[in-house]
């Protein structure tokens, strides 16, 4: 699985792909949607986990450009204006779009990538 | 006193909703007080000054015509008296000149005249004498035997002779009985006189009197010019008793003026002076009895004018206090709605600010979160540092301590998001208890203890959460002001009917008295009236009550504790 970190806070979008790393997780991070976009295009993704909120292309908007250059990509979105609700029950069913809420829970975030991409749950 | 409280309208006490300059707008009762006095004093006003002038101008028009009427009855009947007395003048008259003088002195003669007289005038004609130039009665016929009586000393003689006639005053003479004389002089030819004279008794007097039509305390009486009774009256005294009225003065025509009786009582006298006799009639009337029908009059129109004032007086309190409550109610409803405008946006803004700072700290968190996860991550996957124990410790405080700050700011955006308005299904527990999270830390230092009881058979409800979780703040909210420390709140989620759900907060601290828990949801109704309190919050709780198709009820015992029951539908 390869997946893609993109988050304008590069502090959290470097520790977290170290950490997925650490996990068996092929991850790359960049800290703005242009420097994605360019990273996509040059190579391919399996999934991109995408801050919702980010300077000159949001999470949203950085989605549509990523999916027209590999449809089949999958997304997860982080968000840091989630609420209580929204943090006790995580649904990833809003479309094809999953949420979650920053700080996240790296088990819970692994969980749901294999969740989309329909593969089993490696070391965890 | 006790009426007028219980009538006296809510803006009567209504405390002034701005200071400065507009407060006059604002002082309903000076409105009130204004509006009453002006408009009663425009409405009345006239109304008094036409009743006075009308009382006035009727007791005049009135008084006036009872003096013409008085004044006419004196005139006809001094017509009738002098009319009686001039007759009898000259019925004399035409004896003393048709008869020869040897004729009159023969008894017989002049009894046949005496008879004559008395078949054709009637009664009166008491006696007759025939009276030289000396004064001695030559002759006489009548029932006292006064023949050879000497009257030259006699002061009516006297007259007489002077002046040709006479009519005496009424005096009671040799005989005792009231009568008065007419005396007639006729010059003879050898240049002597003699005098005829008849006593006529005062009966058909005192009978043409009686007749008159004077009503109860009406009086009819003649007097001489001295002030005389020549006629007995009624109440003025007796026949030659002196009357107790002042004199008249001499008028030529029929007076009346008015009077004091003796008892202290005004009355009308009308007299006249009759010509060629000594006498004055008069006729007196009380008054009072006279001014009888007046006084009927006044009676209705001091009742047309009591009735007049009291029901324009009540019509202008009505409307005068339907127009300023409805003024106080449009002010209050103003006021309530700037209010409740200015919450709004007062919670509008702190949800933003709220959902700003949740956001903002929540980036930092998650980049704490997320290098505290690489360590313990080289602790646990690599290995790098597993012999030391302390350093995985420190890091799992640290991931502790970001779970924690993280429930805080997800608590956050959960208020702030819950103030857009949506309708959405809703668990009422869930949002009882997101209430009772944010006074939670108040709750542990006072040592409240708050008991949540939720019916397993309460239905969930589709309605406005944020809304219900304002309503239940401000509920909670004022539980924690009324309770002491270690004071108890409970409350009761269950369902009452097959549409609604009841929640009730009872809290057991100081409670409501009576005359304030009537109108505890009243706007700007406060207790706390110069602690910062305005008196909104509960009258907002209120609207956004029924605003969600709820209603609110409130019971409580001072001393005991207060419970408030909102009672909601399932489904708006």
């Amino acid at each position: 699985m390869r997946v893609l970190l993109v988050d304008d806070e590069t502090e959290l979008a470097s520790a977290l792909a170290e950490r997925l790393e650490l996990r068996g997780i092929e991850a790359q991070w960049v800290g703005d949607g242009e420097a994605a976009i360019k990273l996509v295009k040059a190579e391919p993704f399996d999934l991109a986990v995408l801050d919702m909120k980010m300077p000159k292309i949001d999470g949203l908007a950085l989605k549509a450009h990523l999916e027209a250059i590999r449809p089949t990509m999958k997304f997860i979105f982080l968000t840091g204006y989630g609420s209580q609700k929204d943090y006790e029950a995580i649904s990833c069913q809003v479309g094809e779009i999953c949420y979650l809420v920053k700080p996240v829970d790296i088990q819970v975030l692994i969980q749901r990538m294999h969740d989309l991409l329909d593969e089993p749950q490696g070391e965890g | 006193m006790t009426l007028f409280f219980k009538l006296k309208p809510l803006f009567w006490d209504a405390p002034a909703m701005v200071a400065g300059r507009g407060r006059y707008l604002f002082n309903y009762r000076r409105i009130w007080k204004l509006s009453v006095l002006l408009t009663s004093v425009v409405a009345l006003l006239p109304l008094m000054f036409i009743t006075v002038v009308d009382y006035k101008v009727t007791e005049q028009a009135l008084a006036s015509e009872y003096r013409l009427r008085t004044a006419r009855v004196v005139s006809n009947t001094r017509r009738a008296i002098g009319f009686f007395l001039s007759e009898r003048r000259s019925a004399l008259e035409f004896i003393v000149r048709d008869n020869r003088p040897e004729a009159l002195t023969d008894p017989l003669r002049l009894l046949t005249i005496l008879d004559g007289l008395r078949k054709s005038f009637g009664g009166g004609f008491v006696d007759l004498g025939l009276i030289d130039a000396q004064g001695k009665q030559k002759a006489y016929v009548g029932p006292y035997g006064l023949n050879n009586k000497d009257y030259r000393n006699q002061p009516w003689f006297r007259q007489v002779v002077a002046h040709g006639v006479f009519i005496s005053d009424v005096f009671l003479g040799y005989r005792k009985v009231p009568h008065l004389v007419i005396a007639v002089k006729q010059r003879l030819p050898n240049q002597s006189f003699h005098v005829l004279r008849a006593s006529v008794g005062i009966d058909p007097f005192e009978k043409l009197l009686a007749d008159m039509e004077l009503g109860g305390q009406g009086d009819a009486f003649i007097i001489n010019r001295k002030g005389v009774l020549q006629t007995s009256s009624r109440y003025h005294g007796q026949i030659l008793e002196s009357l107790k009225l002042p004199m008249p003065a001499y008028h030529p025509s029929s007076e009346v003026t008015e009077e004091v009786n003796p008892q202290g009582e005004k009355v009308f006298v009308g007299y006249r002076f009759i010509e060629d006799t000594p006498f004055i009639l008069m006729i007196v009337k009380k008054k009072y009895e006279l001014m009888q029908p007046w006084r009927q009059t006044r009676v209705r129109l001091i009742a047309f004018l009591v009735i007049s004032v009291s029901v324009i007086l009540a019509v202008i309190l009505g409307t005068v206090t339907y127009m300023v409550r409805n003024i106080h109610l449009a002010d209050e409803r103003r006021l309530m709605s700037l209010h409740e405008m200015e919450y709004a946006a007062k919670m509008a803004s702190i949800g933003r600010m709220a959902a700003s700072v949740a956001h903002e700290i929540n980036n930092p968190l998650a980049i704490i979160n997320e290098k505290a996860g690489l360590i313990k991550d080289l602790f646990t996957l690599k290995k790098q540092y597993t012999g030391d124990t302390k350093l995985a410790g420190l890091v799992d405080s640290i991931l502790g301590s970001v779970l924690r700050a993280g429930k805080i700011t997800k608590r956050l955006l959960t208020f702030a998001r819950n103030l857009e308005t949506s309708v959405e299904t809703i668990r009422l527990e869930e949002v009882v208890n997101e209430v009772l999270n944010f006074l939670e830390k108040e709750a542990q230092y006072r040592e409240i203890q708050i008991n949540v009881s939720v019916s397993p058979k309460t239905p969930p409800i589709r309605n406005d959460r944020g809304k219900l979780q304002q309503i239940f703040l401000n509920i909670v909210n004022n539980a924690f002001a009324a309770l002491s420390d270690r004071g108890h709140l409970d409350v009761q989620v269950e369902p009452v009917s097959s549409n609604g759900v009841e929640v009730r907060f009872c809290d057991d601290g100081c409670g409501i008295p009576p005359e304030d828990l009537q109108r505890i949801f009243e706007p700007f109704f406060s207790t706390k009236t110069g602690q910062g309190g305005t008196g909104l919050g509960l009258s907002i709780t209120y609207n956004l009550t029924h605003e969600i198709g709820g209603d609110i009820k409130v019971t409580s015992q001072v001393g005991q504790g207060t419970c408030f029951t909102i009672r909601l539908p399932i489904a708006t």
